[in-house]
């Protein structure tokens, strides 16, 4: 392909990139969550996952917790945009190798098929707090919770075993102890 | 029971205590009522626009001379998409504006309803807030707090969108008092650590080759960091430069300042960049225009960055010290503290500084803005010299269009106070001079008000001559007109192997003649003799004035830094033109 001559200038040299669990405290107003998005389609940031809902009923907060992948400097920059919109209270950056975060991601599969399968499914699942949710003769409904990968290799691990349908939650962090996480 | 005021009563109200006496505007159906309370408001006059976009730059060049938000009121539909050109200048130049849009009334929001729009969503990117008011007891808090949002830390626009049968419903006036002030730019600003502090001043000490590298918010900060500037240029000795939003916050005639720096900068601005070993950037933000080549930007040298905006600080290059703070706060203290402890800094100083001012001395030499006068053909910087010349001894305020002209006005027309300089740097914005004259005349009613334009901008929004005859604004419109657009052509000669696709204007108006048309008065100039007595004419006119300066059509704006190179590669004039890489043709 000819290069286009109309680049705008070339990208410099890049740094590595790291997932990063973003967390934003944000009042639960109209339009909020499509600010907070907004943000990252804009400015080409990634989001490899999203989780948000109301944490506070009385004082209308919810906490969104976004999985994206940067350089340092990208991560950076996300922290410091998402701090200059008006309904954002805070905002913590959790990398995904902090030993005190935890993190955590739900997933729902459905699976068909013979009950030898079944039951070789249920295994695989049994160590990530699994519930059966649903069960028939011929499928069963499971619910796991586990971190994001853990959840991914599982999927993988499923698909031969009659996996049909997959719902996750993506992820949530929390840090560990009894602190919590305050602005500077 | 309190007493209760229509939607459009509060929108006005809330006008009164923000002590507003301008709005530009256009009115349409999702707005009516408002329009219809203005005549119950005297101490507000409305500036009738010929299109929003007018409109909006005409808020722009009301706030960036005055220093006062601007208020822009469009209808709903393609009043608020209009406008969205103007946000995204105020935006991307950190202007305060108060937009204020119609929208359909709230039972009819969703259904494609005539002229609706989905507003808070189309300029949700464009502003630093905005508002879709559900209810008319919201209204008098939004309102106020958009004022809050739009002044204070970096500036910007907001746009509160107010459905028709909001303006009509009744509801409270209540202004909340002694309320925390809004939280903005988080973490605090202006929470300045006296280390910070100690350490900036330890920098300065130590560099033989500083500068200070000034940007618009110098400007934004108000008149009193543009005089802190000053007592400390003076009182280190040291060289400035500026960026094109900056110029006006210090002298443009005086030894020190080296003129603007950037792509289209002076040889001894980008070099005393290059080379500095301390920068001192105030108020500016590293911007792509300014930095060149990034990797290559100022290797050896240590940064300080302030600015208001945590997000500025390391989004392009890294700094060794930054300080979130507005500009006056900071320069305020670091001035008090440096003068305490380094008396007569300037003469101890001046021996370890000698050899950096002898090497500036000597990239000065070149004098990189010079170009080959002529005496048949007016020349575009002449025209601005002369412009200049003929105008330095009244306080002037320039507003521009996009293009050579523009460059060509920064580069040559010299500033000597903040707040006389409107031009379209961020987005860069065609069309945006005249009717940001417009908004500047009507803050500056007895001043000097110039747009130097280019004939292929001032066409973007020459309706609004129409606005400047109706309010009696004796703006002038100085067009260097060369036929073609300039810039566009000039990249097309030394990048695009002289491909001039589409850059010339085949028909262009009388310019002359179409002042006449509006109601305001046309002169034009052919020939450098004429050029003096023309401009006199210009100025003393008490009307609004369309000057056609026809000038050479083959000129380039030099000094230019080719895309992809580092401020230390300029090219100085044509005979450099051949110094152009390939790979430098592919980037713009």
């Amino acid at each position: 392909m000819v290069k286009s001559k109309s680049a705008y200038s070339e990208p410099t040299k890049l740094e590595k990139e790291d997932f990063h669990n973003i967390v934003v405290w944000v009042d639960n107003e109209a339009g909020v969550l499509a600010r907070v998005v907004g943000l990252f389609s804009g400015r080409g940031y990634n989001i490899e996952s999203l989780a948000v809902a109301e944490i506070d009923k009385t004082k209308h907060l919810s906490r969104i917790t976004i999985v994206t992948k940067g350089t340092p400097q990208v991560i950076q920059q996300i922290k410091l945009q998402l701090g200059k919109l008006i309904p954002v209270h805070k905002v913590a950056d959790f990398s995904r190798n902090d030993p005190d975060i935890l993190f955590r991601e739900l997933a729902l599969f459905k699976l068909t098929g013979t009950s030898v399968k079944l039951n070789k499914a249920k295994k695989l699942c049994q160590k990530y707090n699994s519930f059966v949710l649903d069960k028939t003769k011929k499928s069963f409904v499971i619910q796991v919770t586990a971190l994001r990968r853990e959840i991914d290799k599982l999927t993988l691990n499923l698909k031969p075993l009659g996996l049909i349908s997959t719902s996750r939650t993506g992820a949530v962090a929390m840090t560990k102890g009894k602190e919590i996480f305050i602005q500077n | 029971m309190p007493k209760l005021f229509s939607g459009a009563e509060i929108v006005f109200k809330s006008l009164e205590d923000q002590n507003v006496e301008f709005i530009f505007g256009y009115p349409g159906g999702a707005v009516l009522p408002i329009y219809d309370e203005l005549k119950n408001h005297k101490s507000i006059k409305h500036i009738l626009a010929r299109h929003e976009q007018g409109a909006g730059h005409a808020a722009e060049g009301y706030a960036r001379s005055s220093g006062k938000p601007g208020i822009l009121l469009v209808t709903s539909g393609p009043g608020a998409t209009n406008a969205v050109t103007a946000l995204t200048d105020a935006y991307m130049d950190s202007i305060p504006i108060v937009c204020i849009s119609g929208q359909v009334p709230t039972h009819l929001i969703g259904t494609d309803a005539f002229q609706e729009c989905d507003t808070t969503g189309i300029t949700r990117p464009c502003t630093k807030h905005n508002w879709l008011v559900k209810d008319v007891n919201d209204l008098a808090g939004i309102m106020h707090k958009a004022f809050i949002i739009a002044t204070t830390g970096r500036p910007g626009p907001v746009l509160i969108d107010i459905p028709k049968d909001i303006q009509f419903n009744k509801g409270i006036y209540e202004v909340k008092k002694n309320k925390s002030p809004y939280k903005l730019n988080k973490p605090k600003f202006n929470n300045i650590n006296p280390k910070d502090i100690s350490k900036f001043i330890e920098m300065m000490k130590n560099s033989s080759k500083p500068i200070f590298y000034t940007g618009g918010g110098v400007i934004n900060s108000g008149p009193k960091a543009s005089k802190l500037l000053r007592e400390l240029v003076s009182l280190t000795g040291f060289p400035i430069t500026s960026t094109l939003q900056g110029l006006g916050s210090y002298p443009g005639d005086d030894p020190q300042f080296l003129g603007m720096l950037g792509m289209h900068g002076t040889y001894e601005a980008n070099n005393a960049m290059h080379d500095c070993d301390l920068m001192i950037n105030i108020g500016a933000r590293f911007d792509d225009r300014i930095t060149g080549k990034i990797d290559e930007f100022s290797p050896k040298s240590k940064k300080i960055h302030i600015d208001i905006d945590p997000s500025s600080i390391g989004k392009n290059v890294n700094v060794d010290l930054a300080i979130i703070s507005d500009v006056s706060e900071l320069l305020d203290k670091l001035i008090i503290k440096f003068k305490d402890k380094n008396k007569n800094f300037i003469n101890s100083n001046k021996q370890k500084t000698s050899k950096w001012w002898t090497q500036i001395d000597k990239w000065r030499e070149k004098k990189s803005l010079n170009f080959i006068n002529s005496t048949k053909t007016i020349k575009p910087q002449h025209a601005v010299q002369r412009l200049y010349e003929l105008t330095k001894d009244q306080d002037t305020f320039i507003t521009t269009e996009v293009g050579q002209h523009q460059m060509w006005a920064a580069q040559h027309y010299k500033f000597n106070k903040p707040n006389r300089w409107m031009t379209s740097g961020g987005l860069g914005t065609m069309g945006y001079g005249l009717p940001a004259a417009i908004g500047v005349q009507i803050a500056h009613p007895k001043k000097l008000v110039i747009d130097i334009a280019g004939e292929a901008s001032i066409l973007m929004n020459m309706q609004e001559m129409s606005t400047a005859v109706q309010y009696k604004l004796p703006i002038k419109i100085f067009i260097l007109n060369n036929e073609y657009m300039g810039m566009v052509r000039q990249w097309q000669e030394l990048l695009h192997d002289k491909n001039y696709s589409e850059s010339y204007t085949e028909a262009l108006p009388d310019f002359v003649k179409l002042a006449e048309a509006y109601g305001a008065v046309g002169i034009r100039a052919k020939t450098p003799d004429e050029l003096d007595e023309k401009i006199k004419e210009m100025i003393n006119s008490d009307k609004p004035v369309i000057f056609d300066c026809r000038v050479d059509k083959q000129e380039n704006c030099y000094p230019m830094i080719p895309s992809g190179k580092p401020h230390n590669q300029m090219l100085l004039g044509p005979e450099d033109e051949k110094d152009v890489s390939d790979e430098g043709k592919t980037l713009v």
